[in-house]
């Protein structure tokens, strides 16, 4: 089968985490977030290891739409700690939110991308980050102030000690193609939205 | 500038917002929204937001939602079309909307390229669950703010306020 060439010049290690190790190891304590989880990996993984929990609003469409419901959640409850997880074709679908998220600049927001090069709910195709595009430069290049890259089980201590402390960080998490954790999970949103804000600010 | 310059029914429109409770402004830069957008800015109990497209402002308004607050987002009606997919976060969700939109390719438009999307506004935004509603004049304003907020933060809905070219001057060319 043809297949599409690298951006002549890139260089970048191989992946080689399993991502169904790898998340669970850099968020330890899931409950303790606010989530917002992009479609579909994270959203699936996110689920699975809170029970489908109602700290989580994990997507099952709207693409792209994932970081800056983060943003908007961060906004609006600055003493929580609110993570925005997602997967690269996510990302780049609106990747100019990185900059709207910098400007804001909310210290109790942080961005974890969970990146395995493909686009794995369409067909496993390869995304733009397989073939070369880094997202830790771009973030960076946005103005994100701490911007973390994940390639070892080593490189996620330092990940780690980034989420537990304050300010807006961007990780990078790279892992190799292959399946999430996945739990069944409600794919009705406005059940999640209700159950989300019931949990959260007591709604009845 | 100073916080009154402008058009009387722009302040009265922000002051209106403000008393509903509205904490997050969301824009991509535009003329017809500059009293919003620089009161937005001056404001020390508003997060002033602007956007790169206008559909980052869907989901960053669904975003206040899970957390408790409220938000608008102003666009002029090009951007309307960039939303599409977006409102399907809103409709799908359940998710309180209130969105102002300054119109272009309508009353008065002196420049072609702006009639396809402007001449399309209100069809997107009802085929995708928003409720259109429309000021013409300056005395238009006030109710109709006053009356789609209501509706998308009391109800829940979703509602997007038209303002005409009537209202704001058609740009010159």
């Amino acid at each position: 089968m043809a297949q599409l060439k690298r951006i002549p010049g890139t260089n970048q290690p191989a992946a080689t985490l399993d991502r169904r190790d790898a998340v669970p190891a850099l968020i330890e304590r899931p409950h303790d977030w606010l989530v917002v989880a992009g479609l579909a990996g994270t959203a699936q993984e996110l689920c699975a290891m809170t029970d489908d929990g109602p700290n989580v609003f994990g997507l099952g469409g709207a693409m792209g739409a994932g970081p800056m419901m983060a943003l908007g959640l961060a906004l609006s409850q600055p003493n929580r700690k609110v993570l925005g997880i997602t997967g690269d074709g996510e990302l780049l679908m609106n990747v100019g939110a990185l900059a709207a998220i910098a400007l804001q600049c909310p210290p109790n927001l942080k961005l974890v991308c969970v990146d395995n090069g493909h686009y794995g709910e369409t067909g496993n195709q390869d995304s733009h980050t397989g073939l070369g595009v880094a997202l830790d430069r771009v973030a960076a290049g946005f103005g994100i102030p701490t911007v973390h890259t994940i390639n070892t089980m080593a490189d996620i201590e330092e990940g780690k000690r980034i989420l537990a402390a304050p300010g807006l960080a961007f990780i990078l998490l790279r892992v190799k193609d292959g399946p999430a954790l996945k739990k069944p999970r409600s794919l009705r949103p406005h059940v999640v939205r209700d159950r989300f804000r019931a949990a959260l600010l007591g709604e009845k | 500038m100073t916080t009154q310059d402008g058009p009387a029914w722009a302040h009265a429109m922000y002051d209106a917002l403000r008393a509903q409770g509205v904490t997050q402004i969301a824009y991509v830069p535009d003329a017809g929204h500059r009293v919003m957008i620089d009161r937005s800015l001056a404001d020390p109990e508003v997060h002033s937001i602007p956007l790169t497209t206008e559909e980052e402002g869907v989901a960053l308004l669904a975003g206040a939602d899970l957390g408790g607050a409220r938000g608008v987002l102003l666009m002029q009606s090009s951007g309307v079309g960039n939303c599409i997919n977006m409102l399907s976060l809103t409709n799908g969700a359940r998710f309180p909307l209130l969105t102002i939109v300054s119109m272009r390719g309508d009353f008065g438009e002196g420049n072609p390229w702006q009639f396809p999307m402007g001449r399309a506004t209100q069809t997107v935004l009802e085929a995708m669950g928003v409720i259109v509603l429309r000021a013409e004049a300056p005395e238009d304003v006030l109710p109709t703010i006053q009356a789609a907020s209501t509706m998308a933060f009391q109800s829940g809905e979703a509602v997007a306020v038209l303002l005409s070219q009537r209202l704001l001057g058609a740009k010159k060319f």
